[in-house]
């Protein structure tokens, strides 16, 4: 939602970068000082610019780095390169069997166009909270690798999203790739996500992964960003009956817009949850 | 009328046929011709402050910064056009009572509504003229401003224009036989209902947009238009620039979709081509989807209270109804924005036999985005309101929906008649329809359905209308009232000398297949394969004077010249191969592209008449001066519409958890007379339900408290997506008008007209078991849920 000042329909003027090595990019975004942005697969970045509520005066575009790419597996774990597009994560045979949650997600994010060239560096780091990605990586407990001027960290997905569209990536830090663990066969996995268009970003979605340990679940559409219940978790994990666990719902601070009011929201929480834990892979 | 009825029965008739369009290749392949592609030699273009306030006096301009911006060629405020751009004022005399005030291309002393233009930037590229807007600095003093309907005549509203004394803009009352004494009869029992219908707008593919080019040297306009009627913008344009009519030629290519918002004077398209005329090179503007979204006009935004009298035996008695509509801060010019509400007065309850009928409507002003003609104009809301009473009234006496209506729907030999406002109306057949569509929806197996799934806790619904669609007007629709909007349409027909035809008409073309249904008239009745026919439309330079394509009158009134004309270019020519053949033109017929005998074999071809009369005219008698063009105009008379009519159905799912309608499958029979592409007509039945589908379920614009438009972006304001459409089954009954040969009716508004009414008494159907029910639009899931509470207690 944006006020309206006058047409937009064409970005302001901006350079191309096109680095060829991770090192290079890190060097440009960092010299930048916060004024240039990476460039994944464009579909929320450009329509930003045309709309200039994004006015880069860089962009940055990560298509050629080699160390944001590929999709290996080390034991336990699942590497995705940043720069890995939806489109190649449907047709990834070793994804869909290491993260049974991505063949579920995937057909509700926007539609195959936008899958050809969005990418799953682009919505982790851009954080919308009603984004489904960025709750499957708190469900699955993901780490995000990022690389800066300083060198690599590795950030757990818990500590990642930090507010409305806010993350703990610094101006001058690009992700590289996401990990996450295999899926074993004694994990379930449930997912549902309520919209009244097919495509559209969720008016309310839960996302539940069962393990050894008991439940994770995260929410996304519902507040400024995806998050988890600790508290509806852990009721979860004693009682398995979901309505014993709905009221920990309450302590989400719910976002009304023209859509749904909060109200409505927590109610579309609750039953997106509910058909999540409703439709858990057997 | 009567006529050679021949021409529907001939072997290469076409019409009838659902040929497909010559065009379709083109488009899809991407040669199209639409406003943006149009790129000139030394063109500018134009970028619009616009106002962020919904009322707000403009204090001070301040152009300085902008004017040094890079690529900048000029700046123009309203003041600035004022001296150039006459105003304009949205009234006419047949509605009587209706004013307004004087509009100007870009707002003057106070912006009226959020998104009205303010400055006019012109510069080498829209990125840079758009840069420029940035720095223009426009000091506004923000008003208090007037938004909700229901509140705009109170006695303390913001005033929006104070020389009134208040925010009325129009209002009229309707009364025939005696509401009072009817619902005061014994035994009658009342529905009564408070319907709301969202604001929403047109979102065409492509948005408007205009290339304006001024040769100075014969001071002459040349308008790029993406709109649906030339010759109305020919005499806008001549009137308010000051030019002679003949020195401007308004170009309609291709139009990406219009459905009645590209039909009205636009400020940032009147401005454009006043800077053209000023800066004498091209200008170009073309609004990006923020700029449609809050000044494309809006739609219905209507409160209606309605209460509807049935007997016991289920005799509907009367209605009685009182409809509010905003409709922004001035009525749009030159169609007025009281169309809508006068439209609802007079096509409530059309379908049905009602002795007593009362209505009023109000239109007031307020500081929204202009509302006008769009879609199916008012048919949604009078559809809904007596529809909708009538499924209440049917659930109240414990009477099926179709027998209620059976029972009360003229019947289909009763015309003509007039129906409980006063509409003439003729050749319908709302019985045929109605059993028709309850034969191919299997109604009683649906039923069963219903019945099957509630025990199951699934609620499904089955809702119906009947319906009425103004087709084909008469000059009665504006032209009396003093609008520059022709009524009648012309078409002309040439053969070449190669034995083609040259058709053009002043109908016009926005994607829904106006000229291959020109080009298969013209085939049909003269005589030649349809590959052979080439048409022109869209071009006030080379076609006949007309109205344009609107209010589903193309076909029925452009087709109807067509055929018109074609019969007489045919008669012509037959005048000539009976000399050059020694015959006469009784004994002589044109079938696939030769002159014949009747009974089909060859004399001659059209290529080889052409040629002897284009070339070696020496060979024909002196006194024979052949003619092988012929123009025809058409306009409805007798009649102020040609009424069609339709019988609708939906099926729906109510998520009851959720509040998400799911639309299953939904049926249309639809009479609009002869059809001329079954296709075509299938495929605007189609998309018309699509349409009202996203008026019921999904598209509104929501105003902030302080008159922000707050989802003014394809990703928030929701228009309905083929993943979520039903099967649409459509069938036809085919009742020819006797006011034409051709017999067609209009076709293009009744899915929208139609569709929401039964979506609403679809979803009402599925929550009755709950006691629940809901009458607002569009039916979202939080209004669903709250109705859902409501009954829960
Ligand atoms: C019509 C439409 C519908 C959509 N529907 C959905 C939906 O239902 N669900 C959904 O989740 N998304 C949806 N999207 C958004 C889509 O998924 C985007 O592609 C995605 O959010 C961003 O990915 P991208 O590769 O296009 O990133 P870009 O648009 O290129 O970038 C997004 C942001 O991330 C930054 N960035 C990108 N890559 C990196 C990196 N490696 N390191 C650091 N910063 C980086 C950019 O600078 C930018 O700020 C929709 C988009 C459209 C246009």
């Amino acid at each position: 939602m944006f006020s309206v000042m006058g047409g937009t329909m064409k970005a302001p003027d901006f350079d191309y970068l096109r680095p060829a090595t991770l090192d290079a990019a890190i060097a440009l975004l960092a010299s930048s000082d916060g004024d240039a942005m990476p460039l994944a697969g464009g579909q929320s970045l450009m329509p930003m610019m045309n709309f200039r509520v994004a006015s880069p005066s860089a962009l940055i575009d990560l298509a050629d780095l080699a160390e944001l790419r590929g999709i290996s597996r080390d034991g336990s774990s699942i590497r995705i390169g940043a720069m890995t597009r939806y489109a190649e994560l449907a047709a990834s045979a070793e994804v869909m069997a290491a993260l049974p949650l991505f063949g579920m997600a995937l057909p509700h994010i926007a539609h195959d166009a936008i899958r050809n060239r969005g990418t799953l560096g682009g919505t982790i780091a851009l954080g919308d909270p009603a984004a489904e990605m960025p709750a499957l990586a708190l469900a699955l407990g993901a780490k995000i690798e990022l690389a800066g001027p300083d060198g690599t960290r590795v950030i757990d997905a818990d500590e990642f999203y930090l507010g409305y569209y806010e993350t703990a990536r610094a101006p001058d830090e690009l992700i590289v790739a996401i990990h996450y663990p295999v899926a074993l066969s004694d994990h379930r996995f449930g997912f549902h996500e309520l919209t009244q268009r097919h495509g559209d970003y969720a008016l309310a979605g839960a996302v539940v992964a069962r393990t050894a340990q008991g439940h994770r679940v995260a929410f996304f559409g519902v507040a400024d960003r995806p998050l988890r219940l600790p508290a509806l978790e852990q009721a979860l994990n004693t009682n398995p009956d979901v309505q014993s666990a709905l009221h920990h719902l309450s302590a989400i601070a719910f976002t009304g817009d023209v859509k749904a009011s909060a109200a409505t929201r927590q109610r579309l929480a609750a039953v997106a949850l509910t058909r999540a834990l409703q439709g858990m892979t057997q | 009328m009567t006529g050679p009825t021949h021409i529907f029965d001939k072997p290469n008739r076409y019409i009838g046929q659902s040929a497909p369009r010559a065009d379709a290749a083109r488009l899809l392949q991407g040669r199209g011709r639409y406003v943006d592609d149009v790129s000139l030699p030394r063109m500018v273009h134009a970028s619009f402050v616009r106002s962020p306030h919904a009322h707000a006096r403009i204090t001070a301009i301040d152009t300085t910064a902008a004017k040094s911006c890079p690529g900048v060629v000029a700046i123009y405020t309203g003041a600035d056009l004022a001296q150039h751009v006459t105003p304009y004022v949205g009234v006419l005399t047949h509605l009587a009572g209706l004013r307004s005030a004087p509009q100007h291309p870009l707002a003057l002393d106070v912006a009226r509504w959020q998104g009205e233009p303010v400055v006019m930037v012109i510069a080498t590229s829209r990125a840079l003229a758009e840069d420029a807007c940035e720095h223009v600095m426009v000091d506004y003093d923000p008003l208090p401003a007037t938004l909700d309907a229901e509140t705009a005549l109170s006695a303390d509203a913001p005033l929006i224009h104070p020389e009134f004394g208040s925010n009325l803009a129009w209002e009229r009352v309707v009364n025939a036989g005696n509401i009072d004494a009817a619902f005061a009869t014994p035994g009658v029992k009342i529905v009564e209902r408070e319907f709301r219908f969202g604001r929403h707008t047109g979102v065409t593919l492509e948005s408007r947009g205009t290339v304006c080019d001024f040769d100075p040297s014969e001071e002459y306009l040349t308008v790029y238009y993406s709109g649906q009627a030339p010759h109305m913008m020919q005499v806008i344009f001549s009137k308010h620039l000051g030019l002679p009519e003949e020195n401007i030629r308004v170009i309609s290519n291709d139009v990406g979709g219009s459905f009645g918002i590209k039909i009205h004077t636009y400020g940032d398209e009147i401005a454009t081509a006043a800077a053209a005329k000023l800066l004498r090179r091209p200008v170009k503007f073309i609004a990006d989807r923020f700029e449609s979204f809050v000044t494309d006009i809006h739609a219905r935004d209507h409160v209606v209270r309605a209460r509807m009298g049935v007997t016991e035996a289920g005799t509907i008695v009367g209605i009685d109804f009182d409809d509010l509509t905003g409709i922004g801060p001035f009525s749009m010019y030159p169609r007025t924005s009281a169309i809508e509400c006068n439209q609802v007065l007079n096509l409530t309850g059309a379908p049905y036999v009602l002795e007593n009928y009362r209505a009023r409507g109000r239109v007031v002003f307020q500081n929204k985005t202009l509302m006008c003609q769009y879609r199916a104009v008012g048919h949604p809301i009078a559809m809904a309101i007596c529809d909708g009473l009538l499924e209440d009234a049917a659930r109240l006496i414990g009477m099926d929906p179709v027998d209620l209506r059976l029972r009360n729907l003229m019947a289909d030999d009763s015309y003509p008649r007039a129906s409980a406002s006063g509409m003439k109306l003729d050749d319908l057949s709302h019985q045929a329809a109605l059993r028709k569509l309850t034969q191919i929806m299997d109604y009683d197996t649906l039923r069963a359905d219903q019945a099957e799934a509630r025990k199951r806790g699934v609620y499904r619904g089955i809702g119906f209308v009947s319906m009425v669609e103004v087709t084909n007007p008469s000059p009665m629709f504006y032209g009396i009232g003093g609008a520059p909007i022709a009524s009648q349409d012309g078409a002309t027909v040439r053969l070449d000398a190669g034995g083609a035809l040259h058709v053009s008409s002043s109908i016009t073309e926005q994607g829904q297949g106006t000229n291959a249904i020109l080009a298969q008239i013209a085939a049909g009745v003269f005589g030649v394969d349809l590959n052979r026919v080439k048409v022109t439309t869209g071009d006030t330079a080379t076609t006949p004077y007309g109205g344009g394509t609107w209010a589903s009158r193309g076909a029925g009134i452009g087709g109807e010249a067509m055929l018109q004309a074609a019969q007489a270019l045919k008669d012509q020519v037959l005048e000539v191969a009976a000399v050059m053949l020694q015959t006469t033109p009784d004994k002589l017929d044109i079938q696939n592209g030769n002159v014949t005998d009747p009974d089909g074999t060859k004399r001659m071809t059209l290529a080889d008449l052409a040629r002897t009369v284009y070339y070696r005219g020496n060979e024909l008698p002196s006194d024979l001066k052949p003619e092988l063009i012929a123009t025809r105009h058409y306009r409805v008379t007798d009649f102020p519409f040609v009424f069609t009519n339709g019988a609708m159905a939906a099926q729906v799912e109510v998520d009851i958890e959720t509040g998400f309608v799911k639309v299953l499958h939904f049926w249309a029979v639809e009479d609009c007379g002869r059809v001329i592409n079954p296709m075509l007509v299938d495929e605007q039945i189609r998309g018309g339900v699509v349409q009202g589908i996203g008026g019921a379920l999904y598209e509104e614009c929501h105003y902030s408290p302080e008159g922000q438009m707050l989802n003014a972006t394809m990703a928030d304001y929701m228009v309905p997506m083929a993943a979520e459409m039903p099967d649409i089954t459509v069938a036809h009954i085919e009742t020819p008008t006797k006011t034409s040969v051709l017999g067609a009716k209009g076709a293009g508004e009744a899915g929208t007209g139609g569709a929401p009414a039964a979506i609403l008494n679809a979803v009402n159907d599925a929550l009755a078991p709950l006691g629940a029910s809901l009458w607002q639009m569009p039916m979202t899931p939080e209004r669903v849920l709250t109705a859902l509470d409501a009954a829960a207690g």
